[in-house]
């Protein structure tokens, strides 16, 4: 068959794209059930594919159970993202070696074989996009994440359900993704698979399968499931957050939020854009051999904020301040867009609950008068 | 220069967190070229009368001979740290801070009026000036390294204050809280043992006690709401850093 950009296909299973995929030497990482949940790894075949399987989302709480159909894709977001993949968590940056005059820097090398994101969420790939900004913006690339990002191919996955922590609508980023995949899977309402060509190297791929050329019936099935899955979403941002919380540094709410919140770091670690880092030294008993490592933080530690003398985020209050403000409001100042993609993983993953869009509701609802910086609570 | 002298006491423990020194098999000639082991009974019976430049201190203080122990060390390290969560929060034996002791020794011994003991298990520092707390029951031997290493470098060690939930993420270990409803102390335990028990499919014990300003409170309104009663909370709490003040506190409202 020939593929090309824009074109559109059918197919009985995701079987044939996988074994496509490998043989044109792609390692394909793609969900998995893996303790209780839908985590991301290496996929051979379809059949480790999790089929069958549903969640059950909200503020704290996931289940995955199985759900008693055989389809391939209704569950949604897990608990992992491809950050995972494109911004490890531990990465050593270097090491050097103390010499008779000196020291040797040996800088190291990024091994990243050329691998296919395989089931990326029209939530995700608006994550990978947001993040492609902070570590390669024109000025400043991340050598190692740009050396990943080349190789790296997108099979998206429409959307067929949201859990009821999703809000992609109310984010503008899903649940349908138009573009930035290679190719995208809808699975559609009666089995089988509309799929889309996003790309030349998706063409390619598509040239090594046996497809239908899809009609415009089949393309009006795929726009259905994930307009069906659009109108299942529960919960919504409110337009006007951005602009809100600069106005509402000195809300009472955040101190009703800081009560509940466990600093735990748990929304910051599972977010999909959440891109702070800690530089760490390490060096051995000798003192001959350093090694300097890159490992993800959070700006709910203590030491996030530490500056000659001690930290300027001391309490509680003050860390979920910046995360939300960040993260909805003063993001949009530094890199154009919001920070939030409307996944939901900050919400289930929240071991109490704290749920980011009734937070905001909460500001929509009482604004506050605006803020007197000098007095806020550190 | 002359290699630095190290000191390791005991007080009321089990003696697992010095024999994690003596654990870093690999390490551990690297360590003693390094510094000079002036004391350590498990390891060796020479005995140095100090000075030491780096006393490494085990176990809580339980009774009043102790309590003038850990004064004299003290005045004889230059550097004192304490490791493990008896010296850090009184470990398990702190127990007896919510209950009668003489109710125990009278029930446990034949002559209870043999038995001299604090009404109390505290940690080192409730007692003198400690320049570093090393976490955990047992210490992780990689954060002992570390802590062995950086003293000798001249630099703050780095152990990390943070949560467990911190370690479970950057393992990319699946919360057992959320996806199973596992009771878990993780959300206000300190990181650092190596995410032994969640990466297992097990909720945090706690071992390495309160992380920094931890919220207990929510965590139990939480708990509760998986179903764990009153009685169970508070035990919850009452295990190895049973004495850590944030883990007492809370523990004593679930009474």
């Amino acid at each position: 068959m020939t593929a090309r950009t824009g074109g559109s296909f059918i197919l009985d299973d995701p079987a044939p794209l996988v074994d496509a995929l490998r043989a044109d030497g792609w390692r394909v990482i793609g969900p998995r059930e893996g303790d209780g949940a839908i985590v991301y790894d290496e996929i051979e075949t379809a059949a480790d594919l999790p089929r069958g399987f549903v969640d059950e989302q909200d503020g704290g709480h996931y289940r995955l159970r199985e759900s008693g159909n055989d389809r391939w894709f209704d569950y949604v977001v897990g608990p992992q993202n491809w950050k995972k993949w494109l911004f490890p968590a531990r990465q050593k940056l270097w090491s050097a070696t103390r010499t008779a005059d000196g020291f040797d820097i040996d800088p190291e090398k990024v091994e990243f074989p050329k691998t296919a994101l395989f089931g990326t969420r029209a939530c995700e790939i608006a994550a990978i996009e947001i993040q492609d900004r902070v570590f390669d913006n024109g000025d400043f690339a991340d050598a190692g994440y740009r050396h990943r990002r080349e190789n790296t191919l997108i099979v998206a996955v429409q959307c067929a359900r949201s859990a009821p922590t999703c809000f992609c609508s109310s984010m503008n980023t899903g649940p349908r993704a138009e573009a930035g995949f290679d190719i995208a899977l809808t699975e559609l309402e009666d089995g089988g698979f509309f799929v889309e060509c996003g790309s030349d190297r998706g063409a390619e791929i598509l040239d090594r399968i046996d497809a239908t050329a899809a009609d415009a019936a089949a393309e009006e099935a795929a726009q259905a499931v994930t307009e069906q899955a659009a109108q299942m979403q529960m919960r919504s941002m409110p337009e006007n957050i951005a602009g809100l919380l600069k106005d509402s540094l000195d809300h009472p709410r955040w101190a009703e939020v800081a009560d509940r919140c466990l600093s735990c770091a748990n929304c910051t670690l599972a977010c999909p854009t959440c891109f702070c880092s800690d530089v760490e030294d390490v060096n051995d008993l000798s003192g001959d051999h350093t090694e300097r490592w890159r490992v993800w933080d959070s700006c709910f530690s203590l030491d996030f904020s530490y500056i000659h003398g001690g930290a300027v985020r001391r309490s509680t209050l003050s860390r979920y301040r910046q995360w939300m403000t960040h993260k909805l409001s003063s993001w949009h100042d530094q890199f154009d867009t919001s920070g939030c993609v409307g996944c939901g993983r900050c919400i289930t993953w929240c071991p109490v609950g704290i749920d980011i869009t009734e937070e905001a509701a909460a500001f929509a609802a009482e604004p506050a008068e605006p803020a007197d910086a000098g007095g806020l609570e550190t | 220069m002359a290699k630095l002298k190290l000191a390791v006491w005991k007080f009321a423990s089990c003696d697992g967190c010095q024999l994690t020194l003596l654990d870093c098999e690999d390490e551990l000639l690297e360590i003693a070229g390094a510094l000079e082991i002036a004391q350590f009974l498990e390891a060796t019976s020479a005995i140095d009368d100090g000075p030491y430049d780096i006393s490494l201190v085990e176990g809580s203080i339980t009774t009043a001979h102790d309590a003038e122990r850990i004064r004299a060390i003290r005045e004889k390290s230059k550097v004192l740290i304490t490791i493990g969560a008896c010296a850090t929060a009184g470990g398990i034996q702190s127990l007896r801070n919510f209950a009668d002791v003489e109710a125990f020794t009278s029930a446990v011994y034949a002559h209870p009026d043999f038995i001299s003991t604090l009404k109390t298990s505290t940690a080192i520092s409730d007692h003198v000036t400690v320049d570093f707390e090393l976490r955990g029951c047992p210490v992780s031997k990689h954060q002992l390294l570390e802590l062995i290493t950086a003293t000798l470098a001249g630099r703050m060690p780095r152990v990390p204050k943070v949560s467990q939930c911190t370690e479970c993420k950057l393992n990319g270990t699946v919360c057992v809280m959320v996806a199973k409803g596992t009771p878990c102390l993780g959300p206000v335990t300190q990181a650092g043992c190596g995410n032994l028990c969640p990466a297992h499919g097990r909720g945090c014990y706690g071992c390495f006690g309160p992380k920094e300003n931890p919220n207990p409170q929510a965590l139990s309104a939480q708990l509760a709401d998986l179903g764990m009663a009153s009685r169970e909370l508070r035990d919850f709490y009452r295990t190895f850093n049973a004495g850590a003040p944030a883990f007492a506190e809370e523990s004593k409202s679930h009474e």
